[in-house]
């Protein structure tokens, strides 16, 4: 049997010091949003933790997860999170196609069984097999084989997640969501068109510092990033409080940053993590650049009405709730608060 | 960037964090003193307005020691305008900021020697004179 090296062993040989070491760890407790004081146990555990094998299966998608995750032409710090894993099958990004390709993927099927984690991203045909297949093989029969084995499943963007783009009416392919399929295995949604790179490596890193899955909310999303409305975190949201709003994109709202509302933004009802972890190494959020929130990480976004009609107008929620929210928004963003610090007491508690 | 970038959303409003976390960091200095608790705040954390971060290093300053880390990218460890209050960001090889730290504490853990560096350290100075000079080991019989 092979021996798996740890990752204190893999940095240490790639001549990272304990300093650099403590950085990363720093940086994972952030990247999870856990407090500081929790870096001596990640360090800890994350100098045990061996490198798992990855599948990575690409369905119904246009590679903007994958791009979104290796933007980057330069090495991250997060990035060492790849480095830490094995990533056996990707075949966007691997070397070996065809019948080579398939034979990587069912070693470390083999090798690794009951261990492995499956990342998908894009949606699966149940119409017609024959709208996309990889090798022959229909994306069900391929999805199904693998998970068979995994420890579990992580549907990567909002395809994977809920159906996406391909499950947008009149959902011509049969589209349907990896958790509609997958139901023996625990599965975790990680959407949003692209998802936030930090956000995918997040829960690879939770997985790999504690040995356990993030805390999910109702959609399957994990809370510590999916637990908060853009709005909830949004600068901007005083102005919607004081009820000043950009009417065009150029009139004088628009100038003064004003808030988004009636131009369409989705932030009251979209829950992600742009508004803090943002976007391009932290520089901004879509917001912050004067466009609304399109509610990218939601189910069915694609069906939901016009992107620039108000939320008052469209399918997303009702206008009667809507109109509550301005009164009732800093009670939710008091609960989200204590829901955060909650999340940090139990983490606290159980280290 | 600054204030005046071109690139940035012209917004002249302000989230009104600043004061809050300097209020926070009064208190943790107090900690500090009186129990010698120290105190991390993750800047990451909380939803700043453009420009609402350089105000707050803005208030806080600049004091007497500045130290910079080349460890997987570089970092910035500097003591603040006020004693026992630094400013930590961390960098990657790329130069993107991966987490941005007020540290209230005598000095920051990361600036320490760790054992392992040591230990390492250690191992390499003694290979760097054993080979070149023998009667050094003939010596100490090593």
């Amino acid at each position: 049997m092979k021996t798996i090296p740890t990752l204190g062993e893999i940095l240490q040989s790639q001549g990272v010091s304990r300093r650099g070491f403590m950085k990363y760890c720093a940086a994972t407790a952030s990247l999870l949003a856990l407090p500081p004081a929790m870096v001596p146990r990640i360090a800890r555990a994350l100098e045990q933790a061996r490198r798992p094998s990855v599948i990575w299966l690409s369905f119904q998608e246009c590679t903007g997860c994958t791009e979104s995750l290796t933007r980057s032409s330069s090495p991250t710090l997060e990035g060492l999170i790849f480095d830490s894993i094995s990533l056996d099958y990707h075949h966007t990004l691997q070397a070996a196609s065809g019948e080579a390709a398939e034979a990587a993927r069912h070693a470390a099927m083999q090798e690794n069984m009951g261990n492995y984690l499956v990342l998908v991203d894009g949606s699966i045909p149940m119409g017609n097999p024959g709208y996309s297949t990889i090798a022959g093989i229909s994306n069900y029969d391929m999805l199904m084989e693998t998970v068979e084995g995994a420890a579990a499943v992580v549907a990567i963007g909002s395809c994977a997640a809920f159906g996406g783009i391909p499950g947008a009416d009149p959902n011509p392919t049969g589209a349907m969501s990896v958790s509609d399929l997958v139901k023996d295995k625990p599965v975790v949604n990680v959407p949003g068109c692209p998802p936030i790179p930090m956000v995918i490596t997040a829960v690879l890193a939770q997985f790999l510092t504690f040995g356990q899955l993030p805390d999910l909310d109702i959609h399957g999303r994990p809370t510590a990033f999916f637990g908060q409305t853009i709005h909830d975190r949004c600068y901007r949201r005083p102005f919607y409080e004081q009820g000043k709003f950009a009417e065009t994109f150029d009139d004088e709202g628009a100038r003064k940053g004003w808030c988004l509302f009636k131009l369409g933004c989705k932030g009251p009802i979209t829950y992600n993590a742009c508004a803090t972890v943002k976007w391009n190494a932290g520089t901004s959020f879509p917001i912050e650049s004067g466009h609304p929130c399109l509610g990218c990480s939601e189910p069915g976004f694609w069906d939901k009405g016009g992107f620039y009609a108000p939320l008052s107008t469209g399918k997303f929620d009702s206008g009667e709730k809507l109109a509550g929210a301005a009164v009732a928004g800093v009670a939710l963003g008091a609960a989200a608060a204590v829901a955060g610090r909650r999340r940090q007491a139990k983490y606290m508690k159980e280290g | 960037m600054t204030l005046q970038d071109p690139t940035r959303s012209p917004i002249p409003y302000r989230h009104g964090n600043v004061t809050p976390l300097l209020n926070e960091i009064v208190h943790a200095l107090d900690r500090l003193l009186a129990d010698d608790e120290p105190t991390i705040i993750d800047l990451a954390s909380l939803p700043f307005a453009p420009g609402e971060l350089e105000d707050l290093e803005q208030a806080l300053g600049t004091g007497e020691l500045t130290a910079e880390l080349e460890a997987l990218g570089k970092s910035v460890i500097r003591e603040t305008a006020y004693p026992g209050v630094w400013w930590v960001e961390h960098r990657n090889t790329g130069g993107e900021v991966v987490g941005r730290y007020i540290e209230i504490t005598r000095s920051p853990d990361i600036l320490m020697s760790q054992d392992a560096d040591i230990g390492a350290g250690r191992a390499r100075l003694r290979d760097s004179f054993d080979g070149s000079a023998p009667e050094l080991n003939k010596e100490t019989g090593k």
